[in-house]
């Protein structure tokens, strides 16, 4: 069957010049493209896909595994979008590539590995194939209830709900905000993955659906402000969701117990670590929010933050976006970008990598072991480390 | 014939190895204008033995080879005209040494020129190389083997002047070290004073081997740097004002530009001067210095000096990150220049024949000419964008680059990277003697003819 390629950017996609700038952090100290540090070609760099899709939409080239390969080996962090040197279209790079994707879905040529994620969330509401009711317990012990007119929802998404590091980080944060006394509940069987990936990797319709349940489960709850554990779900419900009707106010856990922190509502003792921070991807170029994990590790008395060389809007992805957290297209060799990550951690010489995000805390946690690295650095969120300096 | 693509993934392994469509389109082209061909296989060795293996095996097997940096050269130099072999050096990225004391850094073929600048400012702050304007991926083997320019070549030459040493595959496979290296652990010279074999690879554009190691000098990185704008609508006075200015003889870098757009440029010449010190004392010194230099024009009213604050930060970033975006002025992702090397002289003739030739072909123009040596010659860019959607622009955007290069030659000036048929119209016009040398140097160098064919063939 011969298909009539279209996507929403296509009059642009030829404007990239190939110069590369877009791989690189600020200093080009390294490859900052995750998927063009795993593998090395030219065409799994942001600009060997603007050009592949420019062949690809003017039939040069067919659709093929590897094609799929490359699309969805893109991990969106967004890296490219700061770099590229033309202002005028630059911010489109992430659009192009996820409607690329969403071309991807809809001839049905997508790798195994995102067929079987679409599957198992259209199937089961998650990834994991878990049932719908085990959704909510991991807050057991937490003190967090169901959601029932309190001030905040706290969305704990899929990872937090089903994953075992998730959901230390869940329960970590949730804990916390119930000791600090604040008005906080979760919907527990009742939450819906979030369908940022979802979105991301191209299925539409998918997303449409979660997205819309959510918006109007929270609506019929009377959710008016969220307190969201996983950065990808932040940047959804931020980005996405007041499109569908969903207008609330959304905060990740950072901003909150940063302000926590501030309020005096958590008091802190002396711990004396040496702390290097991974920015989330979701967390930092998606929603320009750099500072909030910083003030908390700062607030500690005694112990050190100390910057990888590339952090900030400069961070190396963990290679946990776009889904590959669940497809894993990237893979697990040396050059993968969660090896490569907790290598330059290692490189500060601090003994804790500081996590904001589910996905990285996973994603790191298992590059840890992969490195030998577990005797001389912890992968801990925000929440473990304060609960270890809290008085 | 044998399994080549098994015989290179025995090489390279499977992740080292593609003949998928997707990079065969990719590897097939450059950004410039001129028409892709497909390679057969793309390679990407990480050492240089696996680099000696996949030429041993293109010399037994006959098959073309063409080695590849970031392919930002916009010429088609890594277009590969006869298929076969494209090879992507740059998983080959290694920093293998610094000598501070000595100035000189050793590096693997495929460093990509942004690393390299990272690494230094990193941990040898005091010293710096010559970055050329091409983005940051470009790579120290490419640049040197085109005879690239940067920062520093008002200074010292071009950046393949500043190579301390190689390390080349042979087409026949053998590894060779090149000057110092090939008698002793420094990298310290790449000739002098042995006769100098460096000049057998260096502006082959790979006809004659492959760079997997380059030895590069290093140069005082001054704590401050700075610049002035010159501006003048009197294309005569143009080397003149050069002339004063080299003869300070304490220039980082000097650089001419011209173009239409925007039109706060159009009509006039603006010289861009770049200086450096460890004090502002030894800066302001210069600073008096460049302006007692040109005086004389500011008074008899056919210059001054440009305000520059608000772009003085574009104009000293290294690499310059707004010269792509040239690419973007007709909306379509695509120039490309010749730069013909010329006598400075010379400027007024080029500047008319730029502007000549973007009205005759209908393109947009723009002209950076940058100082070689003190002023013995320039680089002067004959600069065309074009919309990549555009398939008639992009042919009068060849044909106006065409067009330059005849009168560059006529002109008496070489061509700098020149496409294959900028080097066969360079080649006609070459004394046959020096021809025949050429022709006996690549024959002897690469008996079968592999290296990057379609390149620098000469007919005898």
């Amino acid at each position: 069957m011969t298909y009539i390629r279209h996507i929403e950017h296509e009059t642009i996609v030829h404007r990239c010049f190939r110069c590369g700038y877009c791989k690189y952090p600020s200093d080009y100290s390294d490859f900052n493209c995750p998927s063009y540090k795993a593998f090395g070609w030219d065409t799994f760099a942001p600009g060997g896909r603007m050009w592949l899709t420019r062949a690809w939409l003017a039939g040069e080239i067919e659709t093929s595994a590897r094609f799929a390969e490359i699309m969805f080996s893109c991990v969106a962090c967004d890296n490219c979008k700061n770099q590229c040197v033309f202002p005028k279209f630059k911010d489109f790079l992430p659009d192009i590539f996820q409607e690329t994707r969403a071309e991807l879905v809809g001839e049905g040529r997508i790798p195994p590995g995102v067929r079987d994620y679409f599957k198992a969330i259209a199937v089961n509401g998650n990834p994991y194939k878990l049932p719908q009711n085990e959704r909510g317990t991991w807050a057991a012990g937490t003190g967090l209830k169901p959601y029932n007119n309190h001030k905040y929802l706290f969305y704990a998404g899929c990872v937090g709900s089903y994953d075992e590091v998730g959901q230390r980080m869940a329960k970590s944060v949730g804990k916390m905000l119930v000791d600090t006394g604040l008005s906080v509940g979760i919907l527990g069987s009742e939450e819906t993955c979030d369908g940022n990936d979802v979105r991301v990797l191209g299925e539409m319709g998918l997303f449409t659906q979660l997205a819309q349940a959510n918006v109007d489960a929270f609506k019929a709850k009377g959710v008016k402000e969220i307190i969201t554990l996983d950065p990808h779900a932040l940047n959804t419900f931020k980005k996405d969701y007041p499109g569908l009707g969903g207008i609330f106010q959304v905060r990740h856990y950072s901003e909150v117990l940063a302000e926590l922190i501030q309020k005096k509502k958590i008091k802190l003792k002396a711990y004396p670590v040496k702390i290097t921070y991974h920015d989330p991807c979701y967390l930092g170029r998606h929603q320009n929010i750099y500072q909030a994990p910083r003030e908390i590790l700062k607030a500690i008395p005694k112990a050190e933050l100390v910057e990888m060389h590339r952090h900030g809007p400069n961070a190396f992805c963990c290679g946990g976006g776009g889904g590959n957290f669940f497809t894993d297209i990237l893979g697990t060799a040396e050059s993968s970008a969660s090896r490569v990550r907790v290598r330059e951690a290692a490189e500060t010489g601090a003994n804790i990598l500081a996590v904001a995000c589910p996905n990285c805390a996973k994603m790191l946690s298992d590059a840890v072991k992969m490195e030998h690295l577990e005797d001389c650095m912890e992968v801990l969120n925000l929440a473990e480390i304060l609960e270890r300096a809290r008085k | 014939m044998r399994d080549i693509r098994k015989s290179l993934v025995d090489i390279v392994g499977e992740r080292g190895v593609s003949d998928a469509q997707e990079e065969l389109w990719f590897y097939s082209r450059d950004p410039g204008v001129l028409a892709p061909h497909r390679p057969d296989y793309v390679v990407a060795p990480k050492t240089t033995e696996e680099v000696q293996k996949i030429v041993r095996l293109a010399n037994r097997e006959k098959i073309p080879v063409v080695p590849m940096g970031n392919g930002m050269s916009l010429a088609g130099l890594v277009i590969p005209l006869k298929g076969g072999i494209v090879m992507d050096m740059k998983r080959m990225n290694k920093i293998l040494e610094v000598n501070s004391m000595a100035r000189y850094v050793v590096v693997e073929g495929g460093t990509s020129q942004g690393a390299l600048k990272a690494y230094l400012q990193e941990h040898h702050p005091t010293l710096r190389h010559s970055i050329p304007d091409a983005p940051p991926a470009t790579t120290i083997a490419a640049n040197v083997s085109l005879h690239g320019q940067g920062r520093l070549t008002n200074q010292y030459g071009f950046n393949s002047d500043m190579v301390t040493g190689l390390e080349v595959v042979l087409p026949t496979g053998k590894i060779c070290l090149v000057g110092s290296p090939s008698i002793g652990p420094y990298w310290i010279s790449k000739g002098p004073t042995l006769p100098d074999l460096s000049g057998l690879f260096l502006g082959w554009l790979g006809c004659t081997g492959i760079i997997t190691k380059v030895g590069l000098k290093l140069y005082p990185n001054k704590k401050i740097r700075d610049a002035e704008l010159f501006v003048t609508d009197r294309v005569d006075l143009i080397p003149h004002i050069l002339y004063k200015l080299t003869h300070l003889e304490m220039l980082e870098d000097i650089n001419v530009w011209f173009q239409p757009k925007p039109l706060m440029f159009l009509g006039n010449f603006h010289i861009t001067i770049f200086f450096t010190g460890d004090t502002e004392e030894e800066i302001e010194f210069k600073r008096k210095m460049i302006w007692d230099a040109l005086q004389e024009y500011m008074d008899s009213k056919d210059g001054g000096f440009m305000a520059i604050q608000y772009m003085k930060s574009v104009l000293l970033e290294m690499p310059g990150r707004n010269i792509a975006d040239f690419a973007d002025v007709p909306k379509g992702g695509g120039f490309e220049y010749s730069g013909p090397i010329a006598p400075i002289e010379h400027f007024p003739q080029y500047a008319a024949k730029l502007v000549e030739l973007a009205a005759k072909y209908n393109v947009l123009y723009a002209s950076a000419a940058r100082l070689i040596s003190g002023g013995h010659c320039m680089m002067f860019s004959i600069s065309f964008a074009f919309n990549r959607n555009d398939p008639a622009m992009m042919e009068r955007v060849e044909k106006a680059l065409d067009e330059a290069m005849a009168f560059a030659l006529d002109m008496g000036g070489i061509p700098w990277k020149p496409n294959f048929k900028e080097q066969k119209m360079t080649l006609e016009k070459m004394e046959p003697n020096a021809r025949n040398l050429l022709l006996m140097i690549k024959k002897n160098l690469d008996p079968q003819g592999i290296m990057n064919p379609g390149n620098w063939e000469v007919n005898s």
